[in-house]
């Protein structure tokens, strides 16, 4: 496939955001479980989920670039019923109304107890909208990635890792941000976000390897055999019908070669994984302020490429009726 | 229930293109147009087609041959690309199956290109909306016209009368008895999209002759003279 921009930026920008906002209410859920003992924790939930607004906002701008026809995509809300697109569509603003909410309930501080529950659990305004928040969070994640892993063509995303990893690399982006803010913010939830977001790109990057192999090892369906109906070992296609290509050669090609494919994967590795694990690491021992920045700028910009290489990676059946231009 | 289908023989079909011109000319003309070419007089002409023919080689020299294979939309009976769509444009007609494109409600998105395995829709660059192959719908349902020219541009224009245009649900029509004795077959059928277009495959005609087919029993010499090498046709044996 050919990598969109547009698409790689609303995916890793949006699942950014949905990190965030998960990693604000995470350390929310801990305060209130007595686990976290930061005063300051609540300074960070406002500007936080400003910042996830913005990210999200600027991955729906983003995903205009990909419209034809932009000014018509309020229609794209009405066929939940059968599109995964369709209900990314209505549960990303809604995900969005919810972090503004969120952040509007911690601004002005109407965290008032309204209810407790058993004695123990005290519930604030804050606690519902968060845990509302938290629910679209995981649906929308769930929406983004089924777009890619219910098209059982690309046999490359047609696979529950798709939704793993698509969950597992926002939420590492997100706690990763969430360390660099309180970072910057100066707050002492450098090392819980740190580790957490640690744990998460770990686990995304056994996932993504699994992922990596399964598509390295598949076998295709679709041969040129089946695409023709012929049945001959040989077949060589000698025009495809034009010479100055399509829509075509141009949608469904990353038009690089192997070998530029093979540095952005291990650029993506080392940019996603490594780096940023090893820079949050080094900022925990020396007590940096400014390093889990870098880990975020360092593994957003890996994730970029991560997502470049996710759409080149896949081989449309298409692609069988178009393998020589004459 | 009518699902209207094109039937296309690969045993005929000499490639000339003339199915995709005159496709083009109807449709950019028509309802589904303009389908509109960028730079068509410089290096990379380039613009949306609803049908192409492409041609193949199959085997190696020197038993080879060449495969003209035209290429446009198959109008699944399960069509893949219709249920992702966003905004409904995509939709298959109940009245007689045909897929198509509402161009006043496509966002552009370009799903729907992804969900089809054969590449068989095409975003116009132009009017930036998808579009794809509507068997003529604007033609064949247009009662003005007399039942003969009913047609698809294709098929009409086919100068070897290699497409074949009818009701695949009808088990007597045209189109089902030339998919049910010619071997029609559908294009990539592991994907259970049910394609209601057919394909005719190269069918061969062979001399079958046996010896005591030359030999005349009651010549007393028995000796004949038989055609030598093969690759003799009943012609060369005739006269």
């Amino acid at each position: 496939m050919h990598p969109a921009f547009s698409v790689i930026f609303l995916t890793t920008l949006i699942g950014a955001g949905q990190g965030l906002f998960l990693a604000l209410f995470t350390s929310q859920f801990y305060s209130l479980a007595n686990l976290l003992h930061s005063p300051q924790t609540a300074e960070l939930y406002a500007p936080g989920s400003l910042l996830a607004l913005l990210l999200l906002g600027a991955g729906l701008l983003a995903s205009f670039f990909h419209l034809g026809h932009p000014e018509r995509a309020w229609r794209s809300a009405t066929q939940w019923r059968t599109s995964w697109l369709s209900r990314e569509v209505i549960v990303l603003p809604a995900f969005m109304s919810m972090v503004m909410l969120y952040g509007i309930v911690h601004y002005f501080g109407w965290t008032q107890t309204l209810f407790v529950i058993s004695d123990a659990l005290p519930v604030d305004l804050s606690l519902i909208i968060g845990t509302l928040g938290t629910l679209l969070a995981f649906a929308l994640f769930i929406c983004t990635a089924m777009i890619y892993a219910s098209i059982k063509f690309l046999q490359e995303w047609h696979t529950p890792l798709t939704l793993i990893n698509y969950t597992l690399f926002g939420i590492a982006s997100g706690f990763m941000l969430a360390a660099a803010l309180s970072a910057w913010m100066n707050i002492e939830l450098v090392a819980f976000f740190g580790a957490w977001a640690v744990i998460a790109t770990l686990l995304a990057l056994l996932t993504r390897v699994i992922s990596l192999i399964r598509n390295q090892r598949i076998r295709h369906k679709s041969s040129i055999q089946t695409a023709l109906g012929i049945r001959h070992n040989h077949i060589k296609q000698s025009t495809m019908g034009f010479m100055g290509g399509s829509f075509n050669t141009r949608e469904f090609f990353h038009g690089r070669s192997d070998s530029a494919l093979k540095i952005i994967k291990y650029f993506f590795i080392l940019m996603v994984f490594v780096v940023p694990v090893a820079l949050i690491l080094v900022s925990y021992m020396i007590q940096s302020p400014h390093l889990p920045m870098l880990a975020f700028a360092i593994q957003f910009l890996g994730l970029i490429a991560e997502r470049y290489y996710f759409f080149a990676d896949a081989r449309h059946p298409q692609n069988l009726y178009y393998q020589n231009i004459a | 229930m009518t699902q209207l289908a094109l039937v296309i023989d690969l045993n005929v079909c000499v490639g000339c293109h003339a199915c995709v011109t005159s496709c083009k000319e109807w449709n950019t003309s028509g309802w589904a147009g303009p389908m509109v070419d960028q730079h068509p007089y410089d290096n990379d002409p380039t613009g949306t087609f609803f049908n192409r023919v492409q041609t193949y080689e199959i085997g190696t020299f020197p038993n080879m041959e060449t495969v003209h294979f035209p290429k446009s939309c198959l109008h699944c009976e399960d069509p893949p690309c219709v249920p992702v769509c966003p905004t409904g444009a995509s939709y298959k007609r109940k009245d007689n199956g045909v897929v198509l494109v509402d161009y006043d409600k496509c966002i552009g998105c370009k799903y729907c290109s992804w969900a089809c395995p054969y590449g068989m829709r095409e975003l116009d660059e132009y009017q930036k909306v998808m579009k794809k192959c509507t068997l003529c719908i604007d033609r064949i349902s247009d009662e003005s016209k007399p039942e003969s020219e009913r047609k698809p541009a294709c098929v009409l224009a086919c100068p070897t009368s290699a497409r074949l245009f009818g009701d695949v649900h009808d088990s007597d029509s045209e189109v089902s008895v030339a998919i049910r004795e010619q071997g029609g077959y559908q294009l990539m059928p592991e994907w259970g999209t049910r394609p209601a277009n057919h394909y005719l495959p190269r069918r061969k005609t062979r001399l079958q002759l046996h010896k005591d087919e030359l030999e005349r029993v009651d010549n007393p010499l028995r000796e004949e003279s038989l055609p030598a090498a093969e690759g003799e046709t009943l012609d060369d044996i005739a006269f």
